[in-house]
């Protein structure tokens, strides 16, 4: 057979450097474009006084938006609550995630069935959930009361009484824990997701001859798993702790920040102000106040997570 | 001993599911009470003490917006869709096999993006939209929802691009086709579990929004489920607690089979994770 | 004029030299094999000669021109990958019609090539089956069709026998040598497997630290090493290697013998042995000789025939020899082969 001689044009496609460039570029520019800019212009409009009425971003107040914000009253309250919901459900979610990793961590029949059943809270959207969760402790009619009221917790003469129905939305302690309980339950199959796949990739081996030296389950849990599990601990708490620090919809739907603004959180009250309120610049500031905290939690993270990791 | 440890083993999954069905449930049996029963503190509220009935999903079918809500949620579910995977796939590609090592390292620089969450984004973005003549239709949506789903969908590829040989790649390259073509004809049928994966991704978190789409739109028939459901089905002071059950049922449901059926690929992708020690 | 030409190679990442200074011409129709242990360097020139790498230095040339910037498509090379790399969701058929695809083939003499490979290899009955139904034989008759079927200026192996099983690697290798012989492509073959370099290859390459230490014919590599490490690397068992006023003296376990029934010659190096341990090869008997002189005990291996073993006991003193002519000298300090002759 003859040798075949091959003229080949060296173009584009060949050059993988530049290729590789072209192929990034749409996703680069569009996330630059929308969220590059607008955090910038985020920036600029609490340095400036911006209203939906006149949203023009030329009239430069310096940091009068921040310091009214510093000054309002319900600041404080929205500050304290965004940190103690996040801490709270941070701590709770954990906790729980990785008890049900432990236990999805071995394969059965039919896991398929309760792969959906625990994984519904969160691929429920979240305002449904939030609409679910307010029927569900309603102050008249919520299934929990009656539920309470029948192994005799509430009720007349009970600890919890003597009302016959807890008013969960429209209490300050009651409304907040209201609202951890919702994030606790739709985020927990994040949380498990991610630490489950931290757990799946520690070897057998590990295990197996923990079982051999005759530890019990609890040893095995304390020492050998959640040690092992800490970088990933770390991750599944960075995520958490931002879908929670960031979210307005539970609070939106359930207490409006009520009774007052006892419960109060931080991107809520930048949405009442700047949307509702029509004070762009005002609400601006508010959303700004979040993001050192954002920063704070997911720099701890990665230096907790690249410290486990280099033990 | 085993038999404590078994039933400890199905107590702790059955405890579990509970918590994680038990406000769904209530849900579903809601849906289908009827209002006396319903709105009567005295009895079982988990009984049909009167029996159930389809008034409350027929109403929620002809007499509200619901099916609006639905039909726009799925468009630009789908609309986003296409979008996302126009802007993730090459870029997750370049990042796995054409920038280098730094290039393979930024599964977790993705999600810096997330750092700056909707509800810092949405008063600008907001500014944006009503510049752009989109504010108050479905299209303001569709622009934004992909700095939603692409940096999510992008780590996802990322991942399954990673865990393709390269050799694969590498043969074809030698057979004679440019990293172009082999992106084309290897890497890209290699890759539509990923890709499929993502669709769905996509899909459920553009539906599942509810900042953007309560603050860009607010005329009733541009709304989509996820804000229309929580405003719109409340007239005045009432809440038609049925008919909201059952709308947020409609929708959890598939999502939570869709969800589920791909809870394992879920945890793959993150175990690619270079941070993490996975 | 060369077929492949290796002029200066270096590929550096940071502060890693991977190679460091590669020059090699390979004639049309040879068989080289690039030998050495891993991390030696020996991938990363294979895929600079591929285009899978650009190198950081240097000159590579097939037939003549310079390819060193080309991207792998324009090189006519083929090569045959360790896991075969067959596209899993192509038939066997299309795997191996995919080159001439790429090179818009019409499709009748696509069909004409790709039966005429596969006839070749004979997996002429595999053609519409998927890959992930073939057996590792299987799998490497097709990469070796997909390989053939373009008819290209240079064959490429990257270590594809090492997922076969062991008795099947032998028949492999064979196969291998005739396909060779009757396609006569140029090849470079590359192994960490000296076995299969020394019984396949015309002229073998052996690369340690990113450099070559020899090229040579396998004959010329086992008897006259370049230095201590080809000396180490080539030969199952390995050669032995002695300091001795100075200097390192190399010799072969099949030369070190038994006085009697040997007699020495003249020259020959005499050692005084105790035998620690005695290992039946079937062919022949591998004696672990313990010498005992000098700074530390040392131990040297002898191959011997059954009918002198048999004469030996362990734990016995016995006087071993080496002719003159068998032993090869080397530096102590560089390792590197110094004119053959006593002080």
């Amino acid at each position: 057979m003859a040798r075949t001689e091959v003229a080949v044009r060296v173009s584009i496609g060949d050059r993988e450097g530049l290729l590789g460039g072209l192929m990034m570029a749409p996703a680069l520019v569009y996330i630059a474009a929308l969220v590059g800019l607008p955090f910038c212009l985020a920036i600029a409009l609490s340095l400036t006084s911006a209203t939906i009425g006149n949203p023009s971003i030329h009239h430069f107040v310096g940091l009068a938006n921040f310091t009214s914000v510093l000054h309002d009253a319900a600041f404080p309250f929205a500050l304290r609550n965004s940190v103690i919901v996040t801490v709270a459900t941070l701590i709770v979610t954990l906790v729980l995630a990785t008890i049900e990793s432990e236990l999805l961590a071995h394969d059965f029949r039919g896991k398929w069935f309760w792969q959906i059943l625990i994984i519904l809270p969160w691929a429920m959207p979240v305002s449904l959930a939030a609409v679910n969760w307010l029927w569900l402790l309603d102050s008249e009619f919520s299934p929990v009361d009656w539920i309470l009221h029948q192994i005799h917790l509430l009720g007349p003469g009970t600890i919890w009484g003597p009302a016959n129905h807890l008013y969960y939305y429209g209490r300050e302690w009651l409304g907040l824990g209201s609202i951890v309980a919702i994030n606790v339950w739709r985020l927990l199959p994040l949380a498990t997701i991610i630490v489950l796949a931290g757990r799946t990739s520690i070897p057998r081996d590990i295990f197996e001859q923990a079982q051999v030296d005759g530890a019990g389950i609890l040893r095995v849990l304390f020492r050998i798993t959640v040690p092992a599990l800490l970088p990933i601990l770390v991750v599944a708490a960075m995520f958490t702790a931002l879908l929670v620090f960031g979210d307005m919809t539970v609070v939106a739907i359930t207490t409006r920040g009520g009774p007052g603004y006892a419960t109060q959180l931080l991107p809520y009250w930048a949405y009442l102000k700047g949307i509702e309120g029509g004070e762009l610049s005002e609400g601006a500031a508010v959303a700004l106040f979040m993001f050192p905290i954002l920063l704070a939690v997911a720099f701890l993270a990665l230096r907790m997570a690249y410290r486990a990791e280099s033990r | 001993m085993k038999w404590l440890r078994r039933t400890g083993f199905w107590g702790g999954l059955a405890l579990f599911a509970i918590f994680s069905i038990f406000p769904a449930a209530w849900m579903v049996i809601s849906s289908f009470k009827q209002d006396q029963d319903l709105y009567n503190v005295a009895v079982d509220p988990f009984k049909y003490n009167l029996p159930p009935t389809l008034k409350n999903i027929t109403l929620l079918f002809t007499g509200t917006h619901y099916p609006v809500f639905l039909w726009n949620s799925f468009y630009i579910g789908v609309i986003v869709v296409v979008i996302t995977l126009l802007l993730a796939v090459p870029a997750a590609y370049s990042l796995s096999r054409l920038v280098g090592r730094w290039g393979e390292r930024s599964g977790m620089a993705i999600f810096l993006v997330y750092l700056i969450p909707p509800t810092l984004l949405f008063i600008p973005l907001y500014q944006v939209v009503s510049f752009l003549k989109t504010a108050d239709t479905v299209w303001s949506l569709v622009l934004v929802y992909p700095t939603i789903t692409v940096p999510f969908c992008t780590w996802l590829l990322l991942g399954f691009f990673k865990s393709m040989p390269r050799e694969l790649e590498e043969a074809a390259l030698i057979d004679g086709y440019s990293r172009w073509q082999t992106f084309l004809r290897v890497a890209l049928p290699l890759s539509l579990p990923g890709i499929a994966t993502c669709v769905v991704f996509a899909f459920a978190l553009s539906l599942s929004d509810y900042i953007y789409a309560a603050v860009f739109v607010s005329s009733t028939a541009s709304r989509t489920v996820s804000a229309g459901v929580p405003t719109e089905l409340i007239r005045g002071d009432i809440y038609y607690w049925q008919s909201l059950m059952a709308a947020a049922a409609i929708v959890a449901i598939p999502l939570a089979v869709a969800y589920g059926l791909l809870f394992d690929r879920l945890v793959k992708g993150f175990q690619s994770e270079p941070a993490g020690g996975a | 004029m060369a077929t492949l030409e290796l002029r200066g190679i270096k590929k550096h990442y940071g502060s890693i030299h991977a190679v460091d200074g590669v020059d090699l011409a390979i004639a049309e129709g040879e068989f080289l094999a690039i030998l050495g242990p891993s991390g030696c360097g020996k991938s990363t020139t294979m895929r600079m000669i591929a285009g899978l790498e650009i190198p950081s230095a240097g000159e590579v040339l097939i037939g003549g021109q310079p390819v060193t910037h080309l991207p792998p498509r324009a090189r006519n090379v083929s090569m045959v990958f360790q896991s075969y790399a067959l596209y899993p969701h192509m038939s066997v058929a299309e795997n191996i019609a995919f080159p001439l695809k790429a090179r818009h083939v019409p499709h009748a003499e696509r069909e004409a090539k790709v039966k005429w490979a596969a006839g070749l290899l004979g997996i002429e009955p595999l053609l519409k089956r998927r890959p992930a139904r073939l057996s590792g034989g299987e799998k490497q008759k097709v990469a070796l069709a997909r390989a053939l079927v373009r008819d290209p200026t240079l064959f490429i192996f990257d270590e594809p026998l090492s997922s076969l099983d062991a008795q099947v690697r032998a028949l492999a290798r064979s196969e291998l040598r005739q396909l060779h012989d009757r396609t006569r492509i140029t090849t470079v073959y590359v192994t960490h497997d000296q076995v299969e370099a020394l019984s396949m290859g015309d002229r073998i390459a052996v690369m340690q630290s990113g450099r070559i230490r020899q090229i040579g014919t396998p004959q010329q590599l086992y008897s006259h090493p370049a230095d201590t490490f080809v000396a180490a690397f080539i030969g199952t068992p390995p050669m032995n290697l002695l300091e001795r006023d100075g200097r390192m003296l190399g010799f072969r376990p099949e030369f070190l013998r038994p006085v009697p029934p040997t007699t020495p010659g003249e020259g020959a190096l005499r050692l005084n042995l105790r035998i620690v341990e005695m290992e039946f090869l079937g062919a022949d008997w591998l004696v672990h000789g313990q010498l005992e002189t000098g700074a530390r005990p040392q131990r040297l291996l002898a191959k011997t025939q059954p009918d002198v073993a048999i004469k030996l006991r362990v734990d016995e003193r016995y006087d071993f020899a080496v002719e003159r002519a068998h032993l090869r000298y080397f530096d102590r300090a560089t390792g590197l082969r110094v004119d053959d002759g006593p002080h």
